[in-house]
């Protein structure tokens, strides 16, 4: 019974990681690259892990590092994922041809890397409000 | 079929076509960012890797090696992050 549960679990786990590597292999855009990447590699090893756990069930230090290798993937990969995509749009990585909306155009200012909620104010008035947020975060 | 098996000649197999697929895009990648994210994904893969492996060889030691695998792979993504928006300021 514990064979055939470890057997559909990884390879659910095995899958969504293979398909994670087709997606970033053959998605036309960084942006669609990072989107599959991110979730379908965490939900893998997630699952290859939840294995490793079953199967050493004497051992509780096993079942304690899969769980804070696991939480530290959930905690962690979203966050990278938003740095580097928010590196991505600032560097001006170009979107697919067939992007029908890009939300965030002329909201960023370039020179503070401050965003602004309404694309005129953030080029007509670059210094004040964003750099008074910053000192405040300095502080 | 067993267990052991079935992760030697499935699992293994699946997880080493996925390395290999996602280090074309290592080579290929247009820009830097795409660079990025095939590294930090090859680490991911790498970690599921280790636990396969650790399975299989009822070595439990090795699940060490993929706390610190994910911690490399969280700060490098953040660093090259850091620095390609730094770079677009000069």
């Amino acid at each position: 019974m514990i064979d055939i549960i470890l057997a559909i679990l990884s390879t659910i786990g095995a899958l969504s990681i293979l398909f994670a590597s087709i997606g970033v292999l053959r998605m036309p855009d960084f942006y669609l690259r990072l989107s599959v990447t991110v979730k379908a590699s965490t939900l893998g090893v997630g699952l290859l892990l939840i294995c490793a756990a079953i199967m050493f069930p004497d051992d509780v230090s096993v079942t304690t590092k899969s769980i804070a290798i696991i939480f530290f993937l959930f905690l962690t990969a979203p966050i990278a994922a938003h740095m580097i995509g928010k590196a991505a749009y600032f560097t001006g990585t170009p979107l697919w041809k067939g992007t029908i909306v890009d939300e965030l155009k002329g909201m960023y200012n370039k020179e503070t890397h401050c965003l602004e909620s309404d694309p005129k104010k953030a080029h007509e008035d670059p210094e004040a409000e964003c750099k008074q947020l910053k000192d405040q975060a300095t502080d | 079929m067993s267990l052991e098996a079935y992760f030697d000649f499935v699992i293994l197999p699946i997880l080493t076509i996925s390395v290999l697929l996602v280090f074309i895009r290592l080579f290929k990648g247009p820009s830097v960012v795409d660079r990025v994210i095939a590294l930090d994904l090859i680490i991911t893969i790498g970690i599921g890797i280790i636990t396969v492996y650790s399975i299989r060889q009822e070595q439990e030691v090795l699940l060490d090696v993929a706390i610190i695998l994910a911690l490399i792979a969280f700060l490098g993504t953040i660093a090259f992050s850091y620095y390609i928006e730094k770079q677009e300021d000069d």
